[in-house]
């Protein structure tokens, strides 16, 4: 008799847990959903009036544009000065024979864990200073590299040991130089690798607020994760149709990628798509 | 390319060392010199923006360096006095009391407990309910956080934010009479998705014939989870715990949010550092208080790496487990 109210209460417990799981994770994001596409967005979320009149005024918004390719090119940039240097860091170190190899891989693994962003910023600051690296992308995209590399080095290094070394041999055999050797053979067999890490970079440098804020001065050249903190935190009633857009356009492509990602190679952690 | 003449060597597999050699050769014939050459510009730009700016916090830290004014001209050495400055600094013991409570808060409870909740609740379901939980919580996960810290500060607005008109508190000001709870309720919304997604992999590999032994003996739920389950992700659940801690240690979300008010009472180390060093100008304190930081994660990352070395070896002496095995497998993903 008490055994079917037992497990209908346990039933009903589980659902109502589920159910605030569920709010808990949704209910932040709901404005996210709404708001863009508000004809008079608020704070609170509510089915919206639907227009797409704010995409068009977000198109006209010189710094929301500027912003929006600034982060492409400090991605983009991030992203060839990281897969070029760990490609053929990593190639060399798992082909040729290196003393202390495996030491100096862990102890730069240790270092990118410890030394963030966050803890190096007053360095960083003024070695970008020092060097005239203020207010310029390759500042920031060297800063960002150098936290990157690391482990993008120890990715491709995994990845490269377990390609079969006979394709290079037999290439070699017939009389291909080395570095034909690396276009022609070893670049299209570690590509998935290549790729991987050019979409981890990507992901990376695209949400970083902390060291494009610390080195870029001029608001011309912020990229967006600055500017949409400049437009929340300036002065005057913040224009919730241009930041509601805004938001929207500059999170789509990381969940793109993610959802190519986890698609493509299936999810693997990595250190995680982010910081 | 003479000097690599050893790479076309004929090379007979007779004896076991032997047979290990061509895994290493230089199969493209690159030769010594130009291997150097491909890993030296890599090397170079971590050694040049990763370590020299750790090493620098060490002189930076002894000197009275300024952004401004005389000191920023001739900056005095002043050793360890900015260390003691800190330890009677009120703003710096403040904020790193409140880095604890957002530590232990949101990634040792909130997120860890959450995220085994999650994973569990998960590990035999399907389903469209399944499926939209695992995306909303991978979505808080993914988007950019200066979006997500906006997202939060509409959500807890006084006046029109949607938690006061769903709890019907119209008017409560999260934020400014709860900071440091609202923050730490942020970031367990933040960050749970990665602990979920790790203890998933790690229940993956219980052996389900342990828990069908389990529940035949008559054990609980209770007792399963601590019996069966949890000696078999002992290796997982360290390495979350301190992989969210030193994230959440170093987390700079905090100052998009609150920017360390009202009166520094959500000011955590990171904005405490950032106020200090950029805001105020006092580069020298500023880097003290950053290599004190650089310590803490030091620290950390060493016990990290200390206890998994341990449990490596533990692994070499019970091979036999095939469970054990795959377990150290995917925690060796989790490392990369």
């Amino acid at each position: 008799m008490s055994r079917p109210v037992g497990a209908l209460l346990r039933g009903v417990a589980r659902y109502t847990l589920l159910a605030l799981a569920l709010a808990f994770f949704a209910l932040p994001m709901l404005w996210l959903a709404s708001a863009p596409f508000d004809r008079n967005p608020r704070v609170t979320a509510s089915l919206p009036e639907f227009t797409l009149e704010n995409f068009r005024r977000l198109w006209e918004n010189p710094h929301a544009v500027n912003s929006l390719a600034s982060s492409v090119v400090l991605a983009v940039g991030s992203a060839v000065v990281v897969v070029t240097l760990s490609a053929l860091a990593a190639y060399a170190l798992s082909r040729v024979r290196i003393p202390g190899r495996d030491g100096l891989l862990y102890l730069l693994l240790l270092l990118s864990s410890i030394v963030t962003g966050t803890a190096a910023m007053v360095p960083v600051f003024l070695l970008a200073s020092e060097l005239g690296l203020v207010d310029s992308y390759s500042g920031v995209v060297l800063v960002l590299s150098g936290g990157l590399l690391p482990a993008a080095i120890f990715i491709l290094k995994d990845f490269t040991d377990t390609v079969p070394r006979s394709y290079e041999e037999s290439a070699r055999v017939f009389g291909a130089s080395p570095l034909r050797v690396l276009r022609d053979v070893v670049v299209p067999v570690v590509r998935p690798g290549l790729a991987t890490v050019g979409v981890w970079t990507v992901a990376q440098v695209w949400g970083n607020f902390l060291i494009p804020f610390l080195l870029l001065r001029s608001p011309d050249k912020s990229p967006a994760a600055v500017v949409m903190y400049t437009f929340y935190t300036e002065g005057g009633q913040p224009d919730l149709a241009l930041i509601s857009t805004f938001s929207l356009l500059y999170s789509l492509p990381v969940v793109l990628m993610f959802l190519f990602v986890s698609r493509r190679y299936g999810f693997r952690f990595h250190g995680g798509i982010k910081a | 390319m003479a000097a690599t003449g050893s790479s076309t060597e004929p090379e007979e597999g007779t004896a076991p060392r032997a047979a290990r050699k061509p895994r290493e050769q230089d199969a493209a014939g690159l030769g010594a010199r130009r291997a150097l050459a491909f890993v030296a510009p890599g090397l170079l730009v971590v050694a040049l923006f990763l370590v020299l700016p750790a090493l620098w916090t060490l002189y930076l830290g002894s000197t009275d360096y300024r952004l401004t004014g005389i000191p920023a001209v001739d900056p005095q050495f002043v050793g360890v006095d900015n260390l003691t400055d800190a330890l009677g600094d009120d703003g710096f013991l403040n904020s790193l009391w409140l880095t604890l409570l957002f530590v232990v808060g949101s990634a040792v409870l909130g997120q860890a407990i959450g995220g085994f909740a999650l994973a569990w609740w998960m590990r035999e379901r399907t389903g469209p309910l399944r499926a939209v939980l695992e995306s909303l919580v991978m979505l808080a996960w993914i988007l950019p956080s200066s979006v997500v810290a906006f997202l939060w500060i509409a959500y807890l607005d006084r006046d029109d934010g949607t938690l006061n008109a769903l709890l019907h508190t119209p008017g409560a000001a999260w934020l400014l009479d709860h900071p440091m709870l609202s923050l730490i309720v942020f970031n367990i919304w933040r960050g749970t998705a990665f602990s979920m997604m790790l203890y998933s992999a790690a229940l993956g590999n219980v052996p389900r014939s342990h828990l069908e032994t389990a529940r035949l003996a008559g054990a609980g739920p209770l007792q399963q989870l601590r019996d069966v389950v949890f000696p078999a992700i002992r290796g997982h659940v360290l390495t979350n715990l301190l992989l969210i801690s030193l994230w959440t240690f170093n987390d700079f979300t905090p100052f998009l949010i609150t920017a360390g008010g009202p009166d520094g009472r959500s000011e955590t180390l990171p904005v405490f550092i950032y106020q200090t060093a950029l805001g105020s100008g006092q580069l020298g304190y500023g880097a003290a208080l950053s290599f004190l930081m650089l310590l803490i994660n030091l620290v950390v990352a060493v016990v990290y790496l200390r206890l998994l070395g341990r449990k490596r070896k533990e692994e070499r002496v019970d091979e036999a487990s095939p469970a054990r095995g795959r377990q150290a497998g995917a925690e060796r993903e989790v490392d990369a």
